[in-house]
């Protein structure tokens, strides 16, 4: 079975269960999750005047820890997240390889000025990670709306997925486990 | 029915900084698109050069020619490229001169996730209704070439109704005939009056490619496949997408090559050559040949489980020589076709020449047919055709007369030959002999002669 090691950047986020998140990848593919906490400072990665972290840097990092016998690596973090030419991205992922990561930073209600529901968080926090790893398993986005692989670049469009992939993407997935 | 994925647009991002060409290149290859880079003007063109590029992404500063003198360069020998410019110092003067010169687009770095997405998705939607008004395009000009297909004979109408019986199957469909009687004529009309129309019908002639060039002519190959494989390139399986794809001369066609066809029609997918990733195949196969599949399958040259794959139904073209009682109509044709085309006022046959071009074998068949109406109507100064303006070797054709046989053979033969000129129609035929009608039917039923079913 994959090994996928899910690591904490920067701090751990706040108001995830990052028990119950491992669980739930696990339900949708075959893969064993595993947790791992890093030295906590990603100020290398900072962009002071962005106030935002790159995430290629961060992945970069995350290869370096190369924990043995771990298939995927994937770092969630709780700040936002950039590349150069983008205002901001959900998440970054090795297509086809081994590292990803993905911020909660835009996954809150309160970023939008909505209350807080730890339902939705958890939701968009699943999808994500799912997304996130599916990129580092070869998939691209799929054009298929009802599939975790559809791309978003609003948080709606993350609610208006599934947490969970079509049958073509599934297809995929499971021919390489 | 799809006919448009993601792989097949190729982007180019032309910008000095890496991380910049680096974060827009992953981010494009996640959405399924080709992604080319280039760190300055000079590479870009190198690459504009070689590869068939949709959409660049263009950043205004870079050291050396800047982004607009690479636009106004770019334009000089490709209209067709769409350029989005994405700068991270924009004023509204760049701004306006750079849409003014032909950029499609333009935005500021950093940009919006949601925004790159939606510029990149119009640019995207253009390049569709490009395509599929070229398409269209295309089949309105080979729409010209289906009333080509003309015949009143007994065997050109049971063509006729397998044509319209198949067309609208997905059926794969095996077209039988002598070279020169008009495979792909009956093909493009089988595609014309399929569901597929809209997409393109795409013809390769099997024989005409080397067996080393057809593998990567059918299924297109990835980037470094091979040596000289600079960049991926698209076969013919994947150009037909949505459509029909036309093997002629599929006789022709190597072992390996029938294995690698074989297994397409069976999983409907396929790899590009040198790739991993199985692409779809979506196309109505239709094949043709001059000759014997079936003797090349008993003689192992041609695998049987492909025969039967590709021999689903079976369309027989005549020869010309067996539908003679066509040719007035199909020199008609033609005359008026080349008449037009060349402008020229050349609009009848003189009895002489109709009757040489009726008593010609036509090895060549309609193709030659065609070219000998092509040639006269250059020639010819009258205004009608005469014997001297077709070729020598019909004027010269020895008549179909033998030396060893007896009178009442000669007679038998003339008339069937007769009779089949002038399509079984007896009043005609009987005219053409100078003779009753009474007296025709009487030698027909003497000679056992029969109107072909």
């Amino acid at each position: 079975m994959h090994n996928i090691r899910l690591i904490p950047l920067g701090a751990r986020p706040r108001d995830v269960s990052f028990d119950q998140l491992c669980r739930d990848i696990e339900m949708i593919i075959p893969v064993r999750i595993t947790q791992q906490d890093l030295p906590s400072d990603i100020d290398f990665a900072l962009d002071a005047s962005r106030k935002q972290y790159h995430s290629t840097e961060l992945l970069a990092r995350l290869l370096m820890t190369n924990p043995e016998g771990v298939h995927k690596i994937v770092g969630i973090t709780p700040y936002d997240l950039f590349v150069p030419v983008l205002t901001f991205v959900f998440g970054q992922a090795q297509l086809n390889n081994r590292a990803a990561v993905f911020s909660t930073f835009r996954l809150h209600n309160e970023f939008y000025g909505l209350p807080h529901s730890s339902e939705q968080l958890d939701s968009r926090c699943l999808k994500e990670a799912l997304h996130e790893i599916g990129h580092t398993y070869g998939l691209r986005h799929c054009i298929e709306r009802p599939c975790v692989m559809n791309s978003s670049t609003y948080v709606e469009d993350i609610d208006l997925k599934p947490a969970d992939f079509c049958l073509t993407c599934r297809a995929h997935i499971q021919s390489l486990f | 029915m799809t006919a448009f994925e993601p792989s097949d647009i190729t982007m180019m991002v032309v910008d000095d900084e890496q991380s910049v060409r680096q974060s827009l290149e992953a981010w494009f290859q996640d959405d399924g698109y080709t992604v080319l880079t280039a760190e300055n003007a000079a590479e870009a063109l190198k690459r504009l050069q070689s590869a068939q590029i949709d959409i660049i992404l263009l950043d205004i500063k870079m050291p050396g020619m800047d982004g607009l003198a690479l636009q106004d360069r770019i334009r000089e020998f490709n209209k067709d490229v769409i350029i989005i410019i994405i700068t991270a110092f924009g004023t509204v003067d760049t701004a306006v001169r750079a849409l003014k010169a032909g950029a499609f687009d333009y935005t500021t770095k950093p940009v919006d996730p949601d925004e790159l997405s939606l510029i990149v998705r119009n640019a995207v939607d253009r390049i569709r209704l490009e395509r599929e008004n070229a398409a269209l395009k295309e089949s309105l000009d080979h729409l010209q070439y289906i009333d080509d297909i003309v015949g009143e004979s007994v065997q050109m109408q049971k063509v006729f109704e397998l044509v319209r019986t198949v067309a609208p199957t997905e059926s794969n469909v095996l077209i039988l005939g002598e070279s020169g009687t008009g495979k792909e004529l009956i093909a493009r009309a089988i595609h014309m009056n399929s569901k597929r129309k809209y997409f393109p019908i795409i013809p390769v002639n099997c024989g005409a490619i080397p067996e080393t060039l057809l593998e990567s002519e059918l299924f297109g190959h990835e980037k470094g496949a091979f040596t000289g494989a600079q960049y991926r390139r698209k076969g013919k399986l994947e150009m037909a997408r949505g459509g029909t794809l036309f093997l002629d001369e599929i006789g022709t066609l190597g072992l390996k090559q029938q294995v690698d066809l074989l297994r397409v029609i069976e999983d409907r997918e396929f790899h590009r050559v040198g790739g991993e990733r199985s692409v779809k195949a979506d196309f109505r196969l239709i094949c043709a040949t001059n000759t014997d599949l079936s003797k090349a399958v008993h003689e192992g040259g041609f695998r049987e489980d492909l025969f039967y794959r590709i021999n689903v139904f079976t369309i027989t073209l005549p020869a010309l020589r067996e539908r003679k009682s066509d040719i007035p109509l199909l020199a008609e044709h033609f005359l008026r076709r080349h008449a037009t085309a060349m402008n020229r006022k050349v609009e009848h046959f003189s009895s002489e020449a109709m009757e040489l071009l009726q008593q010609y074998d036509w090895p060549g068949n309609v193709r030659e047919l065609v070219n000998a109406v092509e040639r006269a109507v250059v020639i010819n100064a009258t205004g009608t055709i005469g014997a001297d303006d077709l070729p020598l070797q019909m004027i010269r054709a020895p008549r179909p007369v033998h030396s060893d046989s007896s009178l009442a053979e000669v007679e038998r033969r003339h008339i069937q030959h007769m009779l089949e000129s002038n399509g079984w129609n007896i009043s005609r035929t009987a005219e053409k002999l100078s003779i009753d009608r009474a007296t025709l039917y009487h030698k027909i039923e003497k000679y056992g002669l029969k109107r072909p079913e």
